[in-house]
């Protein structure tokens, strides 16, 4: 898989204050890739590394082979800050048609469509960003970011401000995303969103990598429970394989069983854990 | 660059900038109108007590004189207002970095925020400048000697003012920079006065601190080989006469002015580059 996203042993310090601590992380094209932490965990930080908007105070950065910050990574690059204003005399059109100048894209007025319609903005074209909601403005923020047809797209919490319809939107736009081989880093509170979308999870505290992997990796087993006569019996040391065995002994041993449930530990149980504050 | 300078022109045609200026213009020419008219209204019942002074000529000066130390403030005005948030102030407020990250250098962004700056606010003073002229020459028949040359020296001094505020709003928050440049303004007139001061009193001490301050800061050197410029060809009496006005002191440029005021402009904008290249946001 080529990479979208390498970072190496990436550090920032603002002064005493160590932001980030050697972080590497890597996104492969077309990989949905959930970045996870506390609040001043480091995750924007990386972000903007990412993006050029910071410079690291050690390690790399790239951008589709290209060091971060360069104008060819930024050509390869779609971006959404947490907080972010457009003027708000333009209108949805308008903002695009700029950062189509800018990006150097030749999409012309289809592009502008196809944009706003996959984030639901088509009859907003004409609207000007100061009368939108903030709802509105993050999905117009979305467009933006996808404007030339970026290889990735950092996104920096961009469903914080919508509401649930909103962010199903977003969710389908990212696997849509993801299924024409965008990379897309996702900076999110939202554990049951990122669990929902990613290939794969990075949590970030204290300015270091502390977990990685698949939400399936990174939430364990948690036994099996089964609803029986006698009531409700967890066996913690057993795994779904085990669950037939467990049904038939309790049969045999004259329980009548109404339910059996495979436990796992959710994604918010390997955040809480891996960030100290389980 | 030319994307983000009209960008920045049509965000600056949007502000409410535009409105004060352009409501205090009006109200600077409707003033000034007044002023000239009725100036020469007495001047025009004057007798010089010395022959050869050219009153009309020496109350056209020094009235243009005026007229263009406001156009030069109003400019100033314009000019910090479009710029002292262009940086610092944009970013925080998260205008900044959806352009950041296309693929521009950053100091193409700040070349066309300057480009944009200095063309509104030049455009600026030159029209005010030029009204200022035809108000006065409408009310006593005077024209200066010289009048290309004094409206593209006042439209360069408010681009250096532009270059600095610009350069000043990379490193510090949108009120500091406004308050800097405002005083760096100050300085540089109060260092024309104090000049003006030292040639009547043949204090050289002051003369050179005012040299110093013109070199450093360029604008009040270009301000003053401005007003120089009015009256470049009035000699005898008259010229006595306007030297003894609160404008008659005006440096005229010296040869390395020009040259100077364009490294100055590299230097500043060097500066500015350097600095936002570095500057986390």
């Amino acid at each position: 898989m080529d990479t979208a996203l390498q970072a190496v042993d990436v550090r920032k310090s603002y002064g005493s204050i160590q932001a980030l601590k050697g972080v590497s992380l890597e996104v492969g094209e077309g990989e949905l890739v959930g970045l996870l932490g506390p609040n001043g965990a480091g995750k924007s930080t990386l972000v903007k590394i990412a993006c050029g908007l910071v410079r690291p105070s050690d390690g790399t950065a790239s951008i589709a082979g290209e060091p971060a910050g360069s104008p060819a990574a930024h050509r390869a690059l779609g971006y959404l800050a947490e907080l972010f204003r457009f003027p708000d005399w333009l209108s949805a059109d308008e903002l695009l048609g700029m950062h189509q100048q800018l990006a150097g894209s030749d999409g012309g007025s289809r592009e502008r469509m196809r944009l706003l319609d996959l984030v639901g903005l088509a009859d907003a074209a004409a609207m000007r960003v100061g009368a939108m909601s903030k709802g509105m403005q993050q999905r117009l923020g979305i467009a933006q970011a996808m404007v030339g047809g970026p290889r990735l797209l950092l996104l920096d919490e961009p469903t914080s401000a919508l509401d649930p319809a909103g962010r199903r939107t977003v969710r389908r736009l990212l696997e849509e995303l993801r299924g024409q081989g965008v990379a897309v880093l996702l900076n999110s509170h939202l554990l049951s969103e990122v669990e929902l979308v990613c290939d794969r999870v990075a949590i970030i505290a204290r300015g270091e990598l502390v977990a990685a992997g698949t939400p399936d990796q990174l939430s364990r087993a948690g036994g099996v429970e089964v609803e029986t006569s006698g009531g409700t019996r967890l066996f913690e040391q057993a795994s779904r394989e085990d669950a037939p065995q467990i049904v038939r002994d309790l049969v045999a041993a004259g329980e009548d069983v109404y339910e059996v449930r495979v436990l796992r530990s959710s994604l918010e149980d390997a955040y809480l854990e891996a960030v100290g504050e389980a | 660059m030319w994307i983000i300078a009209v960008f920045a022109l049509r965000e600056s045609l949007r502000r409410r900038v535009f409105l004060v200026v352009g409501l205090l213009t009006l109200g600077f020419l409707a003033l000034y109108g007044l002023g000239t008219w009725q100036l020469f209204k007495s001047v025009d019942e004057f007798e010089p007590a010395i022959e050869g002074v050219e009153a009309p000529t020496v109350a056209g000066a020094t009235i243009l004189g005026l007229a263009m130390f406001a156009t030069l403030f109003l400019g100033t005005i314009l000019a910090v207002f479009l710029t002292l948030g262009a940086v610092r102030g944009d970013a925080e407020r998260g205008l900044l970095q959806p352009v950041l990250v296309r693929p521009l250098r950053r100091r193409t962004i700040l070349a066309g925020r300057f480009l944009a700056a200095a063309g509104v606010c030049g455009v600026y003073v030159v029209v005010v400048f030029l009204a200022a002229t035809v108000i006065t020459w409408a009310f006593s028949d005077w024209w200066p000697d010289r009048t290309v040359q004094p409206a593209i020296q006042l439209a360069v001094a408010v681009a250096v003012i532009s270059a600095l505020s610009l350069a000043g709003s990379v490193v510090l928050a949108a009120t500091a920079n406004g308050i800097a440049v405002f005083m760096l303004f100050g300085a540089g007139l109060t260092a024309g006065l104090l000049g003006q001061i030292g040639e009547a009193l043949s204090s050289r001490t002051l003369d050179r601190v005012s040299d110093i301050v013109s070199w450093v800061l360029p604008f009040e050197a270009l301000y003053q080989a401005a007003l120089a410029a009015i009256t470049a060809e009035t000699f005898g009496f008259t010229r006595l006469a306007i030297n003894l006005g609160p404008f008659g002191g005006a440096e005229s440029a010296s040869p390395g002015l020009w040259p100077w005021t364009v490294a100055y402009l590299a230097l500043v904008g060097a500066g500015a580059a350097w600095a936002f290249a570095r500057r986390d946001l």
